[in-house]
């Protein structure tokens, strides 16, 4: 009993546990290695890395949710390159030019609808036909990209909105726009999850979704608000990131499935469903990012962040197993 | 009685819904477009679909193992950017097996963590996508990879030869899909492939080495991404770093429109070739009916989704899923 | 409680399913503070009775009334709704969540804006969870807790209304005596409460300890309802297998053999501990013991899925090691499994396939595997089990439970193996095929093959067994031959009650 404890208490800390260990090496390695003078652990520096982190980051929430429940959502990236040219593409719109800044909330909006429709479309098939979500989305994210380029053509789009340039610049108590969005899905996120009825019924289902049935929990709806959900989020993260950047290219977001994926097992949730927080999926976000930066700063070539990356995925599942492992005794299947 | 027939129809769809889908699909081409079924541009087509197609075939061994493999894509980059560097380090004669072993290495390592570490499929090859790719930039060093010297090398021929005015490809292409049907269908070891991912309690409970099975699935996935790595190399005797990525999905929609299922336990090798052959002959004819290649995304999705829909409809014996 | 009027009345129900019929006109009532045991053989339709009351199956006819309305269930929640709770014997819980969650699964109490009520809820938990009087609390995460805890807490969810009627259906088959005393416990407020209950077991000595009432079904018939006082077990048991099940004592007739197989002070970590025994060619030797007792276990680590802490196994008086199944099959030991389903069959395969499985890569010609060798061997174990299947090609997974077990005993057949060991053979099947099962390990053992037989039923390992080891918590408790075994010396010593005698 007391030993599940400790193993729980592992798991959360462990990717904390893991940011320190990155901290501080890269903290002593800079001193030898370093390019730069600055010190890697340069305030500045942190609050960028936050900044950085946020376009996968709110991502990596939404697929939280969408794995504590249960289901997997390989659309994201699609859904996000959509959503950033709805934006962009609105603003130019004339009745929406003519409208002055006023169409900066109003092309926001169509933006993250767009995101919310998608994956309502998602959920609706998951729910209603009964196909895996692995293959349902594996199908609309080829589909959705489908959709970027028949609305957007081949050709970059950019719009450059100086007032949401400067929106997405600002900074509010030392942190970006971009983080405070980052900061605050989160927060609200992981109230849904852990105060909520509609979160507790999402762990349930995952966890056992039998039983969840049995219950007479209605496994259909909580699904789709959970598709509704990561296509929102999807749509945020394409707002927060092109207001500032104004220019979408129709490959963007291309992979952001696999990296916010990556998080999320990083920071510990089960991709059998049941078990995940959101909080740990945060910390998995960042230490993908101090991971890029920190090898940046002591002068390894940026290809190796991927190599690195992914072996520390795979490390993290043998430790996982080892940690399960329940002995010799155990079945040999 | 209706019922019966209605339970029919659905088995009969089930079964045969790719085939049927497949013949729609070209009769509707062909009569849109005279040119579809000419013969050089179905030559054309398979031509093109084989690199997706070799690395199909060994995809299925694995999905049929019960597994994913998400790294193919980026395993194809490796092997590719690997022989074409090779190429004029050592010559292609050495340059070919030494890029086979050192995709099949990788192949092996996935095998070994999946089937004798018993990890998770979906996130091992998750993260090996990423490593490999990082690993192929740093062999790279991030640049493009061209041979030196491309009138005056023969390892062209794998990606633009002709054989009795058959191409390369397609007959590299034809060929392992026989051999693999053989190996599938016909040998004890296709058979414990199907025990291994029907039900691998119930393989290991018969004597059956599911570790070693499973490590196998993926050692012949990555014979298969050395192959199409050759192909592409030699076609186009130069290459980005990125010249396999995504391919890893669109792999696995060519094998589950062939009817896969990703539990494990079923699919064949023709069924693969078959949904390969779909999304190229798809993306041609809407070419060749002037709509822009991206439309063959969208027509695609809706091709997986539905294949994999009527599937599951008339396994539960009903259209729509009785989840509340 | 003789005049009161029925909580719950099952009034000639039918239900047939694609070629059966599963349910064939049944009554059944249940009165207010009554335990009512519902009895039957797997199979006889005790749970799709259970299924049509909770609104799972529609009954083709008849009727449901609950407190003599009628009434129609569409959902096991709305039969709670209307006070019917179901206590199931699989445990249906989401062990990553707290106790209260799980209790409250599916009706957790709302506040504003979706939130739950953590404090109404903790409250409420915490008050259902006194009247178990368990050692846990309602923030408790219910994977950290024993099955005797967790199955306490799926009892606990039927306490979230105030229930008419309750259902066990086999809630002591994981539990220990000290367990057992609290569950009866909690039975027995329920009855003091006017709840009606109905008790689904097939243990004798519970049954007559607890209930009032008897009903017995078989083969989907109503057979009768007794009452307890009056009756006795073998006029139940009479009532539940009826003709034709032949479950007399075992005497061999021919000669053994030499030792096929000993074991000597194996050991596996909790499991089992110092197990010594012999079986001969020709032999049938029974393990029977409770759920837990350590008899799968046993098996499991002589085919090799599981490594023994010490000990040693002697094939033919040659000690071999056995690492794997691969090994045990070299060696001639095969093992039927407890969970065909899972264990025994790739229910997707055909049959054929799954019968040749284990020797698939000797039956080759060339690289190729040979057909004709495999279809001679179907063909054969086909005839000689008498597997009744429309061809070969047929997938495992259409067969009957029967001929599904017989596809796997004909698997290991075909191999010739030394030592056969079947995990309860006649899980799931039904009465008729479970003769033909039981003669099928008598004529075996009579061609001189080595079996070991482990169950749960003792009717089927008397009947069968040459001889009878009794297991309890993991270690042998004492050897019978077939002639001394009575059934009291037998359930004393699964019990562990007689261990200090024995010894």
């Amino acid at each position: 009993m007391t030993s599940n404890r400790y193993r729980d208490i592992l798991k959360h800390g462990a990717i904390w546990a893991f940011i320190l260990v990155e901290l501080t090496f890269f903290s002593i390695a800079g001193e030898y290695l370093s390019v730069s003078d600055k010190a890697f652990m340069d305030f500045d520096n942190m609050l960028l890395l936050l900044k950085q982190s946020a376009p996968i980051g709110i991502i990596a929430l939404g697929m939280t949710i969408i794995m504590i429940n249960g289901n997997i959502d390989l659309s994201v990236g699609a859904t996000y390159a959509l959503s950033a040219i709805v934006l962009l593409d609105s603003m130019t719109w004339p009745a929406l030019q003519a409208m002055g800044d006023w169409a900066i909330p109003l092309a926001w909006g169509l933006a993250l609808l767009t995101g919310a429709i998608l994956g309502a479309i998602n959920g609706l098939i998951v729910w209603k036909t009964g196909v895996d979500a692995f293959i349902v989305t594996l199908g609309s994210m080829l589909g959705y990209r489908g959709l970027v380029f028949m609305i957007n053509g081949e050709q970059p789009t950019s719009h450059l909105n100086w007032t949401l340039v400067d929106f997405a610049e600002a900074q509010f108590l030392g942190l970006h726009t971009a983080s405070w969005f980052l900061l605050t899905a989160a927060l609200v996120l992981w109230l849904m999850m852990t105060r909520t009825v509609h979160g507790r019924n999402a762990y349930a289902i995952g966890n056992n979704r039998e039983a969840a049935v049995n219950a007479g929990i209605r496994v259909g709806p909580h699904m789709m608000w959970n598709f509704v959900l990561i296509g929102f989020l999807a749509a945020l993260s394409a707002v927060v990131f092109y207001s500032e950047s104004g220019s979408v290219n129709p490959n963007d977001g291309m992979l952001f499935e696999l990296w916010a994926i990556t998080a999320v097992v990083l920071g510990g949730t089960k991709l059998t469903g049941g078990y995940g927080s959101i909080i740990s999926t945060l910390g998995g976000v960042i230490a993908i990012q101090l991971l890029r930066k920190g090898l940046g700063h002591i002068g390894a070539a940026t290809e190796t962040v991927n190599l690195v990356i992914g072996l520390i995925l795979i490390a993290v599942l043998l430790l996982d197993r080892q940690l399960n492992l329940k002995g010799k005794q155990e079945l040999k299947i | 009685m209706t019922g019966m027939t209605k339970q029919r129809i659905g088995n009969i769809l089930a079964k045969q819904g790719i085939l049927i889908a497949f013949a729609v699909f070209m009769i509707g081409f062909a009569i849109a477009n005279q040119r579809f079924i000419a013969i050089d541009n179905i030559s054309g087509v398979i031509r093109s679909s084989a690199i997706l197609g070799v690395m199909a075939l060994g995809v299925t061994f694995v999905v049929i193992g019960g597994n994913f493999d998400l790294s193919v894509g980026s395993m194809m980059s490796f092997s590719t950017i690997v022989v074409l560097d090779l190429h004029d380090k050592l010559g292609p004669a050495l340059a070919i097996p030494a890029m086979f072993g050192l995709t099949m290495a990788l192949g092996a390592f996935i095998g070994f963590l999946v089937g004798y570490m018993k990890l998770n499929s979906l996130i091992v090859t998750l993260g090996m996508l990423s490593a490999i790719h990082g690993l192929t930039l740093t062999w790279s060093g991030g640049k493009n990879m061209d041979i030196a010297d491309k009138a005056g090398t023969w390892f062209s021929v794998f990606g633009q030869g002709r054989i009795l005015g058959v191409p390369v490809p397609i007959l590299i292409f034809a060929g392992l899909a026989i051999f693999f049907t053989v190996v599938l269908m016909k040998t004890p070891f296709g058979r414990k492939v199907y025990a291994v991912g029907g039900n691998g309690q119930a393989a290991t409970f018969s004597g059956i080495p599911r570790a070693r099975i499973v490590f196998l699935t993926y050692v012949i996935s990555a014979f298969c991404v050395a192959t199409a790595g050759l192909l592409q190399a030699s076609r186009s005797l130069g290459s980005q770093n990125t010249v396999g990525q995504g391919m890893e999905l669109q792999v696995l929609a060519a094998v589950i429109l062939g009817g896969a299922s990703l539990m494990g336990g079923s699919g064949t090798i023709f069924k693969t070739v078959i949904g390969v052959l779909i999304l190229g002959f798809i993306q041609n004819g809407l070419l060749l009916m002037g709509l822009a290649f991206y439309v063959q995304y969208v027509v695609t999705w809706g091709i997986i989704i539905l294949a994999v829909w009527l599937d599951v409809a008339a396994k539960r014996g009903r259209l729509w899923s009785p989840t509340a | 409680m003789s005049e009161s009027i029925p909580v719950l009345r099952l009034e000639n129900i039918v239900k047939t399913f694609p070629g059966v019929r599963a349910l064939d006109d049944v009554s059944l009532s249940v009165l207010p503070g009554e335990v009512h045991a519902l009895m039957g053989e797997n199979g006889a339709g005790k749970s799709t009775l259970m299924k049509v009351l909770g609104g799972i199956h529609a009954p083709d006819s008849g009727r449901i009334l609950i407190a003599e309305e009628p009434s129609v269930m569409t959902s096991p929640q709305h039969a709670k709704a209307r006070g019917v709770v179901f206590i199931h014997q699989e445990l249906s819980l989401a062990d990553e969540l707290s106790v209260a969650e799980n209790i409250f699964l599916g009706e957790l109490p709302l506040k504003s804006f979706g939130r739950v009520d953590w404090k109404t809820l903790y409250d409420d938990t915490d008050a259902i969870l006194k009247t178990l009087n368990v050692g846990f609390n309602a923030r408790t995460l219910v994977g950290d807790l024993s099955i005797a805890n967790q199955q306490m807490v799926e009892i606990g969810r039927a306490l979230t209304v105030d229930p008419r009627a309750v259902i066990f259906d086999e809630p002591t088959a994981s539990l220990t005596d000290a367990e057992k005393v609290v569950l009866f416990k909690v039975i027995a407020d329920l009855q003091a409460k006017g709840v009606g209950i109905i008790y689904i077991s097939h243990r004798m000595e519970e049954i007559f300890k607890i209930t009032d009432r008897i009903t017995v079904l078989r083969d989907g018939q109503y057979r009768g309802t007794l009452n307890t006082a009056e009756t006795n077990e073998d006029e139940v048991t009479q009532l539940m297998i009826g003709r034709s099940l032949d479950l007399s004592r075992n005497v061999s007739h021919h000669e053994m053999g030499d030792v096929a197989l000993e074991v000597r002070g194996l050991t596996c970590g909790k499991m089992f501990t110092d197990v010594t025994f012999a079986v001969r060619k020709g032999e049938v030797l029974g393990f029977y013991g409770l759920v837990g007792a350590g008899r799968t276990e046993i098996a499991e680590t002589l085919f090799g899925l599981r490594t023994p802490s010490a000990g040693k196994i002697l094939l033919e008086g040659q000690e071999v090691q056995i690492n794997s199944p691969i090994d045990a099959i070299r060696h001639g030991i095969s093992l039927v499994p407890e969970d065909r389903k899972n264990q025994g069959l790739v229910l997707g395969m055909n049959c054929r396939d799954n019968m040749t499985l284990p020797q698939v890569g000797d039956l080759t010609a060339g690289p190729f595997v040979s057909d004709g060798a495999e279809i001679a061997i179907f063909d054969q174990y086909r005839d000689k089990l008498d597997i009744r299947t429309p061809g070969w090609r047929q997938i495992a997974g259409n067969l009957s439970g029967g001929n599904q077990q017989k596809i796997v005993i004909g698997k290991w057949l075909s191999m010739r193996p030394k030592v056969l060991i079947v995990d309860e053979p006649t899980r799931g099947i039904d009465v008729g095929s479970k003769s033909e099962i039981h003669n099928l390990i008598r004529e075996l053992a009579a061609q001189g093959y080595a079996v070991i037989v482990i169950s749960s039923e003792m009717p089927e390992v008397l009947h069968v067994s040459d001889r009878i080891i009794a297991m309890f918590s993991g270690r042998v408790m004492r050897e019978f031959t077939s002639e001394e075994v009575t059934e009291d010396t037998l359930v004393q010593a699964i019990s562990g009650i007689s261990a200090d005698k024995v010894a």
